[in-house]
C-alpha cells in the first residue's frame, strides 16, 4: 500500500499577524512556523494506516528549504521518506496552483492512498484535498472522523451539520482529516534517531500561476471597548439589561 | 449578461438559509441567477426559490448520495449556463463540494467570503485569513469565479419572482456514496449556525457541571453549546462543539464565554460575534478584553442567577 501525507508549514497559530509595508502580505518578521494542526494529523493516520496494512508512507509538501526540520520530525514520527517540493513562496500560491503541484506529484508515487488535512490554517482555504482528488479522479471524503480499510475498501464518517455521514468508497482514495480522527504521537528517541537516516527529496517543479490577486490586506477593524457590568450574580440584572436595551440581542 | 450559478442546500423541501443567502448574494451581482438543488424534496424546494432571487432553478436527480458526482452535475450547469461565477454557502455541504466544482473547471477557490462586489468585468471578493486575524480583499483572474460564502452575512432576497424550474438526471458515475446519516440527538443546534452560543472552559472544572451551561443554552431557546479546545482535549466535551482556530468559527448575536481565558485561538474563532459577554472569576482575563460586558464572578454563582433571569425574561415574553 502506498499512502501519502500531504503537510504545509504555516504560521503558528499563537501568530500575532502584522500587515507588511506593501498593504498586501503578511510582515513575517518574527513569525514562528509549523505544520498545519490538521496535517499532523494526517501524518498519524498515514502511519496508523501502515502499521495496520503494511506499505509506504511518504510525507509530501510544497514549501521552503527551511521547512525540513518539520519534515524530519514527520520521519521521526513514522513516515518512510519525504518529498519536498522546494518552494520559496509556497504560503502566496493559491489553491488551484498548489493542487496541480502536488497532484502531479502523488501521480508520479503511485499512490493508493492520501491523507489530506482538513484545512492549512494560514489561508484557510478547505480546498486543496477535494480539487487533488479531482484532478486524479480519486474518491474523496472531507472533514473524515472515522476510517477503516478493508483491502481496497474504505468506510469513511463525515461530520457535518446532519450528523455523522458514513461513506462507502474503494482505493485510491483521498481523505481529509478532521480532529478526532487520530491523536499525533510524540516523537520517541529512537524515532529521531531513525529520522536521520530516512530519505528526504528535495525536487524542484514549475508552479503555475496564481488566479487570486490579493489587492489588500488588513487588520479586522477593533471592537469598540467593552466594560465590566459588575461582580456576581448581583451583576446579572444589569447584564440583561445591557443586552436587553443598549445591545438589543434579547 | 452575467450568470452566477448557486447551490442551494435544501432539507425535505425547504431550502437552508444559508443558500437563500447565497442567492441573495448572487441577485446583487448578476443579471441572471441560476439554482441547482438536489436530493430528496428539492423539486419543492426549487418552486420557492423564484421569491428570493433564483430566475431558474436545475433540480438534479439521484446525486444526493454522491459527492463527486453532484459536483459534476453542478460543473456541468456551470459550463451550460457560461456562469461567470460560482457560489455556496460555507456549509458543511457547500465547503465539500465548492472545490470539488472548482477544480473540474480549472479554477481556484474563494472560500468563506464575507463581501462579494462587482469590479469592472470580473468580482472583487473580502475573506479572513489567519482565522480572521487578517481581513483580504482578493481580485481574481479565474475564469469562472468560485467561492463560498461566510454565513449569517449576506442578506435574503424578498422580490416577486418565479423560477423556471427544470430537471436533469444527473451522472451515474459515483466514487464515494453515502450510505447513512446519524442525526444529531434531540436536533441540538449546530454550533456554527445557532445565533446564540453559550460556551464553557476549563474554569467549570468538570464535565458534569456543563449542566450549568447547557441549562443557560436551554434558557435562551435558541442557543448551542460550545467549548474551549482545553475541555474538549479533556474529553469533557465532544470535539464538534470547539470553537475557536482548529475548531469552529462562530459569528452568532451573541456569545457567552464562561471558564474561559480567551487565548488568541479560541478568540480567532468567535470575535465577529455581534455581542461577546464574558463570566470570569479573574478581572485579568484576557477575554474582558474583547467582551462587550463582563461579570467577575464564580461561574457556579453567577449562572444559576443568569439562567432563572433569562427564563423570567422569556416568560414575560
Ligand atoms: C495549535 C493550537 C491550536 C489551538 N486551537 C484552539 C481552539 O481552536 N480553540 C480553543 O479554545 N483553544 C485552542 N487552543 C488552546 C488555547 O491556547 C488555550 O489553551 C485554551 O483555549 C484554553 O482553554 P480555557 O480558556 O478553557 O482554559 P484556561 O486557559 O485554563 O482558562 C480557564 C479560565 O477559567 C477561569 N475560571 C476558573 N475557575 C472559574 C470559576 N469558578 N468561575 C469563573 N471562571 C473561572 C480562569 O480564571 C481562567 O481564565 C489551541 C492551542 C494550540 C497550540
Ligand atoms: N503547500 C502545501 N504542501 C503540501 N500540502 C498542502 C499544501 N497546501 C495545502 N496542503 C494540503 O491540503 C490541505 C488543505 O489545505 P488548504 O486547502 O490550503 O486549506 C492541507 O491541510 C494539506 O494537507
Amino acid at each position: 500500500m502506498k499512502i501519502v501525507a500531504c503537510v504545509k508549514r504555516v504560521p503558528t497559530t499563537e501568530t500575532q499577524a502584522k500587515v507588511a509595508a506593501d498593504g498586501t502580505s503578511l510582515d513575517t518578521t518574527g513569525v514562528q512556523y509549523m505544520l498545519s494542526f490538521y496535517d499532523e494529523i494526517a501524518v498519524e493516520k498515514a502511519v496508523q494506516v501502515k502499521e495496520a496494512a503494511g506499505g509506504e508512507v511518504t510525507v509530501l509538501s510544497l514549501g521552503p528549504v527551511d521547512g525540513t526540520k518539520e519534515m524530519r520530525e514527520c520521519l521521526a514520527k513514522g513516515a518512510d521518506r519525504v518529498v519536498l517540493v522546494k518552494d520559496e513562496q509556497w504560503h502566496t500560491r493559491d489553491a488551484r496552483a498548489t493542487a496541480r503541484v502536488l497532484a502531479d506529484q502523488i501521480r508520479a508515487l503511485g499512490a493508493d492512498l492520501v491523507f489530506f488535512g482538513r484545512v492549512a490554517t494560514d489561508r484557510d482555504n478547505a480546498a486543496v484535498g477535494p480539487m487533488v482528488a479531482t484532478m486524479l479522479g480519486m474518491a474523496c471524503v472531507t472533514d473524515v472522523v472515522e476510517f477503516e480499510l478493508d483491502g481496497t475498501n474504505v468506510t469513511a464518517k463525515r461530520e457535518s451539520e446532519a450528523g455523522i455521514e458514513t461513506y462507502t468508497l474503494s482505493t485510491p482514495a483521498v481523505i481529509t482529516c478532521q480532529k478526532g480522527l487520530a491523536e499525533p504521537r510524540y516523537a520517541g528517541l529512537k524515532g529521531i534517531m531513525a529520522a536521520k537516516k530516512k530519505p528526504l527529496d528535495e525536487v524542484e517543479c514549475a508552479v503555475e500561476a496564481n488566479q487570486v490577486e490579493v489587492k489588500n490586506l488588513a487588520l479586522p477593524p477593533a471592537r469598540s471597548a467593552g466594560r465590566i457590568v459588575g461582580e456576581g450574580a448581583a451583576a446579572v440584572p444589569a447584564l440583561l439589561d445591557a443586552l436587553r436595551n443598549e445591545a438589543k440581542v434579547l | 449578461m452575467s450568470t452566477i450559478v448557486v447551490f442551494v442546500e435544501q432539507v425535505g423541501g425547504a431550502p437552508r438559509r444559508s443558500g437563500l443567502e447565497a442567492l441573495g448574494a448572487a441577485r446583487g451581482v448578476a443579471d441572471s441567477v441560476v439554482a441547482v438543488v438536489t436530493g430528496e424534496g428539492a423539486e419543492s424546494a426549487a418552486g420557492a426559490l423564484g421569491t428570493h432571487g433564483a430566475d431558474k432553478a436545475v433540480v438534479v436527480g439521484g446525486a444526493g448520495t454522491c459527492p463527486d458526482a453532484l459536483a459534476t452535475d453542478v460543473a456541468n450547469a456551470c459550463k451550460e449556463h457560461s456562469a461567470k461565477a460560482f457560489l455556496a454557502a460555507a456549509t458543511g455541504a457547500g465547503r465539500d463540494l465548492a472545490p470539488r466544482v472548482a477544480a473540474q473547471l480549472d479554477c481556484t477557490l474563494f472560500s468563506d467570503c464575507t463581501a462579494l462586489e462587482k469590479s469592472g468585468d470580473g468580482f472583487t471578493v473580502q475573506r479572513p485569513w489567519l482565522a480572521g486575524k487578517l481581513v483580504a480583499t482578493l481580485g481574481s483572474t479565474a475564469p469562472v469565479l468560485c467561492a463560498t460564502l461566510r454565513r449569517n452575512t449576506f442578506p435574503v432576497t424578498e422580490r416577486g419572482g418565479k423560477a423556471e424550474v427544470v430537471q436533469v438526471s444527473g451522472t451515474t458515475d459515483f466514487k464515494a456514496v453515502l450510505k447513512d446519516v446519524a442525526a444529531k440527538t434531540g436536533g441540538s443546534l449546530d454550533v456554527s449556525e445557532a445565533p446564540v452560543v453559550v460556551s464553557g472552559g476549563r474554569g467549570m472544572q468538570a464535565p458534569e457541571n456543563f449542566k450549568l451551561i447547557e441549562d443557560l443554552a436551554a434558557a435562551f431557546g435558541n442557543a448551542a453549546v460550545g467549548a474551549s479546545r482545553a475541555v474538549v482535549d479533556m474529553g469533557w466535551r465532544p470535539h464538534g462543539e470547539q470553537v475557536g482556530q482548529t475548531g469552529k468559527t462562530v459569528s452568532p448575536q451573541l456569545y457567552v464565554a464562561v471558564g474561559i481565558s480567551g487565548a488568541i485561538q479560541h478568540l480567532a474563532g468567535m470575535k465577529t460575534a455581534k455581542v461577546i459577554v464574558a463570566i470570569n472569576k479573574d478581572p485579568e482575563a484576557p477575554i474582558f478584553k474583547l467582551a462587550d460586558y463582563g461579570i467577575v464572578g464564580d461561574a457556579f454563582e453567577v449562572l444559576p442567577a443568569l439562567t432563572a433571569a433569562v427564563q423570567e425574561l422569556r416568560k414575560q415574553g
